[in-house]
């Protein structure tokens, strides 16, 4: 039981992970309905960032932990959130209006120059930062066994549920959140209507960028070893994620994130630890074949 | 011509709002690249810890380079209007039937003589075979994509498929070649209708993330089932391919007869590779020959039929899964083929050969070729695999540019390079062909 609890704290905390990363895919679904297959790269690229970050402060000496924290927080988001812009503008808006496959080859561009760019910049080696946020506590104890909630998982789950409820106050209640629910039920009536779509289209790669920044600095301050190859299986888990919520759904993109990571993080520990991608598309091909539309998604009328 | 006529006559020459769009650019050039180029992590020193180094002067660099960049291509666009000249005779490569006959048969005769050429040498054979791989898996990944509509982003996997039967069969049992052939392509036309019998039913975007993750399931199960597939070393010793039972090596097995021999012709390595150019050519143009011919079946119209119109193909009574999972089945065949062909040629499989880049690779093939057209797959797939070759003195620059190449070519051309497809039937020539 005690580690039956201890490995669903470490899934759910791999989930929120997974769950932000998500947060970018299904929005950008829903509004333009492609993948934007080169998020899992903004994902690797705000990792990159947060760890360059936390060697700054380091030099400057800045040690006391939650004023770096939230320092590294803000510039890995600022920084990838101008990664995300700049990469609707360049690869994606010239592709509005163009055929269906036309910007996915164009992201898997982008993907692969974005991988590439950032290992020539930095290099190929494996990147290790000592650890940042240290110590935990005692959940429980049963058979010599202690369940043990990390700071660093603590902090993952308060950060997430924090900028959920505030993404969830941005979709519902602000002006922006209005025009992307408008501009995902109907792009040319919502432009009709006097919503400015480039600039809503821009913002939501904005916040997509800026989540995944998020995610990527708390995987480098949970795993503490970062590469510029972590963006590609990342981002293949969030979408699986993403599609197992159901895709356009905002809290089925986290509550797949927490379900994936919690099944990943099992089979790892209960089954063998090789297999677990291999587990994770399995759940991802069932729930497709029962449940098409994915856990929260609204099912889809086929119109003639 | 009346649309250009009637638009507002664009800008000529607007310096200013060129300079503007140009510094902004060099702007956000500078943010993007001062948090990852400005400072380099390293590992160094004696405790191999991380450390940071600093590297402004290539921010300024690159930033400087974007904004003349940026300028270069607002001057260029303002000055000259490309797009519809260059359409023009792209579009006329394509339109006329006869036309791409003439090219066709032009590119397969070229294809032909090309090792006898007097500028042609080993490393011409060579990469022209790599690039025919990539053209016959170009042509089988049309089947699914281009005539069938099916988004598949895991076509890597029945080139596996291909590959390890043939390695596996060739050094287990000790069977050749031409047995193996038709049974790697067997093998991987059952993996197809296995992995797609429970997955085309459903959607494109669904189908694409589905076939991918298929793609990297089994790259992770030949890279974990290490009692079949040997994990990670992959299998070597791979038997070469022999000219119908004459090997080709300087000193044959007792009793053999080896290829120079047969034709009393003195060894050289090169009948090997120049062998295979053959073989692959010769595959990859059953390949095409098949495609051009199915489509004039009713099974290669009801593919097209069903990427045009699902619903009214059901209607009109064609089974929508019966349908797709041929055009699965048989695209997963031709890979098949193409992977068997790789296993001969390189002697040594590995998990490592068939990443999702490859999938990715073959896909922008087909749609970077403008999707279903043949001729199209050939010119993608020389741009794809002759940009890495031409780039190989920066090698490090080579993925990069890769990279920046696909979206450019699709920016600049988003319904392929040669995007034009011939109606394969019409209810009324009469009509139909008027101006």
């Amino acid at each position: 039981m005690t580690y039956f609890l201890q490995q669903l704290i470490n899934g759910l905390s791999l989930g929120a992970i997974y769950g932000l990363i998500a947060i970018g895919y299904t929005m950008v679904y829903g509004i333009i309905g492609m993948i934007n297959f080169a998020h899992g790269e903004i994902y690797m690229i705000g990792a990159f960032i947060a760890l360059i970050a936390f060697m700054l402060l380091g030099l400057i000496g800045v040690t006391w932990v939650p004023f770096a924290l939230v320092l590294v927080l803000v510039a890995a988001m600022f920084f990838a959130a101008i990664y995300g812009w700049t990469l609707e503008r360049v690869a994606y808006r010239p592709l509005r209006g163009a055929p269906r496959l036309a910007p996915l080859i164009s992201a898997i561009g982008m993907s692969i120059f974005l991988q590439n760019y950032v290992q020539l910049v930095q290099g190929a080696r494996l990147k290790p930062l000592a650890p940042v946020v240290t110590g935990g506590v005692k959940i429980a104890e049963a058979d010599g066994f202690v369940v043990h909630l990390s700071n660093i998982q603590i902090f993952i789950l308060v950060v997430t549920v924090g900028l959920m409820a505030l993404f969830a106050y941005l979709i519902a209640r602000t002006a922006l959140g209005r025009a992307q629910r408008a501009c995902q039920q109907d792009l040319t009536m919502a432009a009709l209507l006097g919503v400015n779509i480039d600039r809503t289209i821009s913002l939501t790669f904005v916040i997509g960028a800026a989540l995944a920044a998020v995610a990527g600095m708390m995987v480098t301050l949970y795993y503490g070893v970062i590469d510029f190859y972590i963006g590609f299986l990342a981002g293949i888990k969030a979408f699986t994620a993403a599609v197992l919520g159901g895709i356009g759904s905002l809290p089925g993109a986290v509550l797949g994130g927490l379900i994936l990571g919690v099944i990943e993080v099992f089979w790892s520990a209960y089954f063998s630890i090789e297999y677990k991608d291999v587990a994770a598309y399995s759940i991802l091909v069932l729930v497709l074949i029962f449940r098409p539309t994915g856990l929260l998604g609204k099912p889809e009328t086929e119109k003639v | 011509m009346t649309d250009a006529a009637l638009a507002v006559p664009r800008r000529v020459f607007d310096l200013p709002a060129l300079l503007k769009e140009a510094a902004v650019a060099a702007v956000v050039a500078l943010a993007l690249a001062f948090p990852l180029v400005g400072f380099e992590t390293v590992t160094a020193g004696d405790d191999r810890a991380l450390r940071v180094n600093y590297r402004f002067d290539w921010v300024l660099i690159g930033a400087a380079a974007v904004f003349l960049g940026r300028l270069a291509l607002g001057l260029a666009r303002a000055a000259w209007r490309p797009q519809a000249a260059v359409s023009a005779s792209f579009a006329r490569i394509g339109a006329s039937p006869a036309f791409n006959t003439w090219i066709g048969l032009g590119a397969v005769a070229f294809a032909i003589v090309l090792p006898f050429l007097p500028f042609s040498n080993r490393y011409i054979v060579d990469t022209g075979t790599t690039l025919l791989i990539y053209v016959m898996l170009g042509w089988g990944l049309n089947i699914v994509v281009g005539l069938a509509g099916l988004l598949d982003l895991g076509y890597v996997a029945f080139y596996a498929v291909g590959a390890y039967s043939y390695a596996l069969l060739a050094t287990t049992y000790d069977l050749s070649f031409w047995i193996c052939l038709p049974l790697a392509g067997l093998l991987a036309a059952t993996a197809g209708v296995i992995l797609g019998f429970p997955v085309l039913r459903l959607r494109g975007d669904y189908l694409a993330i589905v076939t991918l993750g298929f793609g990297e399931m089994i790259r992770i199960i030949l890279l974990n089932w290490t009692s079949l597939s040997n994990g990670p070393n992959g299998v070597s010793n791979v038997p070469r391919p022999s000219f119908f039972g004459y090997p080709f090596t300087n000193s044959p097995r007792e009793g053999e007869t080896a290829f120079h021999e047969l034709f009393g012709i003195d060894y050289a390595s090169i009948h090997r590779i120049v062998f295979l150019y053959y073989l692959i050519l010769a595959l990859a143009l059953i390949t095409n020959f098949f495609t051009l011919r199915v489509r004039k079946l009713p099974i290669g119209r009801a593919w097209e039929a069903l990427r045009e119109d699902e619903i009214a193909c059901r209607s009109l009574g064609i089974n929508p899964t019966n349908t797709k999972l041929t055009a699965f089945g048989i695209g997963a065949m031709f890979g098949g083929f193409a992977g068997s062909f790789f296993a001969t040629r390189q002697g040594f499989v590995s998990p490592e050969s068939f990443t999702f880049i490859e999938s990715a690779t073959i896909l922008a093939i087909v749609v970077l070729g403008g999707m279903g057209s043949q001729i199209g797959v050939v010119a993608a797939a020389a741009v794809l695999t002759l940009l890495p070759e031409f780039g190989r003195e920066f090698a490090q620059y080579r993925m990069v540019l890769f990279g920046l190449a696909m979206v450019a070519i699709m920016v600049w051309r988003p319904r392929g390079l040669l995007a034009f497809r011939e109606p394969t039937i019409r209810l009324n020539p009469a009509k139909a062909r008027g101006p």
